[in-house]
């Protein structure tokens, strides 16, 4: 078959076609993984809960945003209703990779009590042993962990809000965004059980 | 002093060649002289900031439309269709300046930090400074410094090969490799302003 | 030799993306901080590659000379989006680390390269082997240099350590060991093939 030519009629009418051909494919792509997306981000957020309680039925799962080295921080901490931390997850980050990036763990060494806050009673004024506090910073990423506590105090500022008092958290850096899922409700626990079981 | 930040932190900190890999084949390709580099970067700098402008009001319309998923397809076509148009409005307001940048014009399509810079801004996931809010002015001063940061790196590596070229190099770290090692040695430096802003 | 098999193995070792014709070079230093995510920045490359050389090649007569770039970028941005859809989908945590590098698939310049120079003059079924040859290669070079990454930076290759992670040399996983390994890679390439 000969090459068409390149008059001005074909080139529009190739385009075109082209372009609706791509636009109507790739509609129907996203109508085939579109309920699949969004299943994917429940359930993401359904496992950070279950993860971040730690198995207490009765906890609260509380989200916070607070600003990190690199960037916005998105921490989800479990509380207890004594207000013990049962887990966190972080959620989103931007810190450097093999130093503030620790965090996603750090915090969590059971084995390590100088820098673990699991199992810990929060305050809600938690800092960094070098600014005179508790809980011992990443080695070579005191920003991070500062951030890191600021959302931990943050979590716990939130959680006692919600149990009807006021506490003031002690921060170093400033609040974006606090948003909490409650997933105290006996029903609510009920249904990520058995989305689980789906799975 | 938020608008001040968004520069020294596209600039110097998140530096969008030595830190976000954004923009490195001009970065490699167009950087052997200091006079090519900054009209590449003059270039880059006019592009880079009309298209995040024009795609940012985009989204806004494929948001209000649920069409979100062509987001990809329609910002490369915008701005390749954007490129075409500045080449005809520079050659007949000003011969000059097409002069000076017309043959970089054909090669900005292709270059990543366009359409890095523009999806970037249009989802609100730009590097900000703290306390800086995301929309059309913070994303187009973001747009802006980032441009800036990327002519910076790109005269300052230009110079630095200049210089590198009087010399004599072993056969196999001739051309790239030794090009990469600069960088290497530049993105080092540039370490050094993380945690500023 | 035959064709098809020269056509393949050509962008593995003559012409690799990265080592060879050094394109790509994008997502090559940003998404190799370990073997794993190189892999699948090679592998998504790799898909669209393939499917944007077969769809490229059955076009060409189809497609008028002076509309040719535009037509072969709305093809590839269309297997790019597809890509983020179904990543998204399928292999969300994967998809949240390469991010940005996913839709700029589009501006990479082996995809376009490979239609212009090759799918627009060649039939179907070689075309479709230079994609498959071209994407191997670079999955290939971005898995290497990933995992020699992140060997030195974390003392583990595709996340099974090496040696404690305390003895890494953690500015490889940063950004100025993305551009001094590649350049070393490169010179070492260059002396092997005694170019």
């Amino acid at each position: 078959m000969a090459k068409l030519a390149s008059t001005f009629r074909n080139m529009a009418l190739s385009l075109t076609v082209i372009t609706l051909v791509a636009a109507a494919a790739l509609a129907g792509i996203y109508m085939l993984t579109e309920t699949r997306i969004n299943q994917q981000k429940q359930e993401a957020e359904l496992s950070a809960q279950k993860a971040v309680l730690n198995g207490d039925e009765n906890g609260t799962a509380v989200k916070v945003a607070v600003d990190g080295f690199g960037g916005k921080m998105i921490v989800m901490v479990g509380f207890a209703q004594d207000g013990t931390i049962l887990g966190y997850k972080i959620l989103e980050h931007q810190e450097t990779p093999g130093l503030g990036d620790k965090a996603t763990w750090w915090f969590k060494k059971t084995d390590k009590p100088a820098q673990n806050i699991i199992g810990r009673q929060a305050t809600g004024q938690f800092r960094v042993s070098k600014d005179g506090g508790e809980v011992d910073a990443i080695t070579a990423a005191t920003i991070s962990s500062r951030a890191f506590l600021k959302a931990i105090n943050d979590a716990y500022a939130e959680f006692k809000t919600q149990q009807g008092e006021e506490i003031e958290a002690w921060s170093g850096a400033s609040v974006i965004m606090t948003d909490t899922v409650q997933v105290a409700e006996p029903d609510s626990t009920q249904t990520v059980e058995m989305e689980v079981q789906n799975e | 002093m938020v608008y001040f930040l968004i520069f020294v932190s596209a600039i110097f900190v998140n530096n969008i060649v030595l830190s976000q890999f954004l923009g490195i084949c001009p970065f490699l390709g167009v950087s052997k002289k200091i006079d090519t580099a900054l009209g590449m970067g003059a270039a880059v700098t006019f592009v880079l900031t009309l298209s995040t402008v024009v795609t940012y009001l985009l989204q806004r319309l494929l948001v209000m439309w649920h069409i979100e998923f062509l987001q990809t397809i329609l910002f490369i076509l915008v701005i390749a269709a954007l490129v075409q148009m500045i080449e005809i409005i520079l050659k007949k307001i000003s011969p000059s300046l097409y002069e000076a940048l017309g043959v970089f014009l054909p090669l900005i399509t292709t270059n990543c930090c366009i359409l890095g810079v523009a999806i970037l801004v249009a989802n609100g996931t730009d590097k900000l400074p703290i306390g800086a809010d995301h929309n059309l002015l913070t994303g187009t001063l973001f747009a802006f410094a980032t441009a800036i940061g990327f002519a910076l790196a790109l005269v300052i590596f230009a110079g630095i090969r200049e210089q590198l070229s009087m010399y004599k190099l072993p056969k196999a770290m001739e051309g790239t490799p030794i090009a990469l090692l600069t960088a290497g040695l530049l993105a080092m430096a540039f370490m050094g302003f993380s945690g500023v802003v | 030799m035959n064709n098809g098999t020269k056509t393949f193995l050509n962008g593995i070792l003559k012409e690799n993306p990265t080592f060879g014709l050094v394109l790509g070079m994008c997502p090559t230093l940003a998404t190799t901080t370990s073997a794993i995510n190189g892999m699948s920045m090679g592998l998504a490359t790799l898909f669209v590659l393939v499917c944007s050389n077969v769809v490229i090649s059955l076009l060409k007569n189809l497609i008028p000379d002076k509309v040719r770039i535009p037509s072969f970028i709305v093809v590839i941005a269309t297997f790019v989006t597809m890509v983020q859809l179904l990543m998204q989908a399928y292999l969300p945590a994967i998809y949240e680390t390469l991010g940005l590098f996913i839709p700029l698939i589009v501006v990479n310049c082996i995809v376009l390269g490979r239609a212009e120079a090759f799918a627009a003059k060649n039939p179907v079924g070689l075309s479709a082997l230079d994609g498959l040859g071209m994407g191997l290669g670079f999955t290939l070079s971005l898995t290497v240099l990933g995992a020699i990454r992140e060997f030195l930076g974390t003392g583990a290759v595709f996340g099974l350590t090496v040696f404690p992670e305390n003895y890494g040399a953690l500015v490889f996983v940063l950004a100025p060991g993305a551009f001094i390994c590649l350049g070393y890679l490169i010179a070492v390439m260059n002396k092997v093939l005694k170019k």
